[in-house]
């Protein structure tokens, strides 16, 4: 049983979970020592881990972190960089860390931003998620980074797995996977922890001395995806190993064709009328659209909405170009 | 007795049996918690003896949706 694995002293986990790390990434051809991985960090256990265990691994890795603004009692966003940075010092000092602020590049925080557009029905999960997916893929692929890593680990993706299966997202389940490769401006994504236990990243991340924010963002309280989770704990407990079932199964039905979506592979990508980003929709990107609403009423933004996001990245590159060599502080 | 801390709560069990056993005792799932006795990482099936200090650490994610 898997959870065995914990009765391993720490050096022979940790020497466990960065082998069966390696396995994940050639068995799912996510990517080569010869490439450049982009780690999306955001100062959890899972994505500290991912780019503590790449970097182990020999493989070039830099770092990615989106600034939120997301404060609260806990100052989570602040808290987020001060683990990030202090992880950088310790751990992969010679990486570069890419810091995008969304304040500072788009004129609002998170939870400003869902306030002033009408997504997310009072949460700002909503418009957090498209940011993050928006600034992610175009530093991945504006950089010429071979791949995109996040650290989803099983419970995350069981948890969407469920989620996806309980509507019968078709859509959804067919581009679930440990990679989505990369298409014209679309970064490849990569998820090389997605077959273990988030007990095993805790424990690695524990056995190796990370210090990560222990505390969950604010608005994650009662989100959906932490009840699923609990759901399939309790699986879990009386039938041990059926999340890590669950979800392999789910890869093999997919690969032998079952949620095939012939309809959504033949969507054809455009380009977005501001930004130059792919999306689906004609005109402008969901992003670009997200933040004309959100836009304060100021003279550039009224005037030519067409600048607003473009000039923002370009500041936001100039900002980042500053912050790239942390390491040198 | 045994006090086991988690997030600033305590809670008492008896000694001499299993972690797993004190946790549902205390009603926690011991999927979202590693456990630490005396602060080295140890598996459920673990006796607790008197004198242990336990500590439970949480393991759920951050709570981004994205870069976990
Ligand atoms: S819980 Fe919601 S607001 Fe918080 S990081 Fe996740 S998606 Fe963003
Ligand atoms: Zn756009």
């Amino acid at each position: 049983m898997r959870h065995h694995k914990l009765a391993l002293c720490a050096p022979h986990y940790g020497e466990w979970f960065v082998v069966s790390t390696q396995r994940a990434i050639e068995k799912y051809k996510m990517f080569t020592r010869a490439e450049r991985v982009l780690v999306a960090v955001s100062g959890g256990k899972d994505s500290l881990a991912l780019w503590d265990v790449l970097t182990r691994l020999g493989y070039a890795t830099d770092g990615l972190y989106v600034g939120l603004g997301i404060q609260g009692e806990l100052a989570y966003s602040d808290q987020s960089l001060a683990r990030i940075r202090e992880f950088q010092a310790q751990h992969v000092p010679d990486a570069t860390l890419h810091i995008v602020d969304v304040q500072e590049t788009y004129g609002k925080t998170i939870p400003e931003i869902a306030r002033a557009s009408s997504r997310g029905h009072g949460k700002p999960c909503s418009a957090c998620g498209l940011t993050k997916r928006y600034v992610m893929n175009r530093l991945a692929a504006e950089r010429g980074y071979a791949a995109l890593a996040t650290g989803h680990n099983l419970d995350d993706e069981a948890a969407v797995l469920m989620q996806n299966t309980l509507h019968w997202q078709t859509g959804y389940l067919a581009r679930q996977a440990p990679v989505l490769e990369a298409g014209e401006g679309l970064a490849r994504k990569v998820k090389p922890f997605c077959r273990f236990y988030e007990r095993e990243t805790a424990a690695y991340a524990m056995v190796r001395d990370i210090n990560y924010v222990y505390d969950e963002c604010p608005h994650a309280v009662g989100n959906l995806t932490n009840f699923y989770k609990t759901l399939l704990n309790q699986l879990e407990a009386q039938s041990p190993g059926a999340k890590l079932q669950f979800y392999t199964q789910f890869l093999k039905a997919r690969r032998a064709g079952f949620f095939d979506a012939p309809s959504s592979d033949q969507i054809a990508l455009r380009v977005c009328d501001v930004c130059g980003q792919p999306t689906t929709a004609p005109g402008r990107c969901a992003f670009c659209r997200m933040w004309d609403v959100a836009a304060p009423p100021n003279d550039a933004l009224e005037l030519g909405n067409a600048l607003s996001a473009q000039d923002a990245w370009t500041a936001a590159s100039a900002r980042v170009a500053e912050n790239m060599d942390l390491s040198d502080l | 007795m045994i006090e086991i801390t988690f997030r600033h709560k305590k809670f008492e069990v008896k000694e001499n049996m299993t972690a797993r056993d004190a946790l549902q005792k205390i009603g926690i799932d011991p999927e979202s918690v590693l456990i630490t006795v005396n602060g080295k990482l140890v598996t459920d099936d673990v006796i607790l003896r008197a004198g242990d200090v336990v500590k439970l650490v949480a393991v759920v994610s951050g709570g981004s949706a994205i870069a976990r």
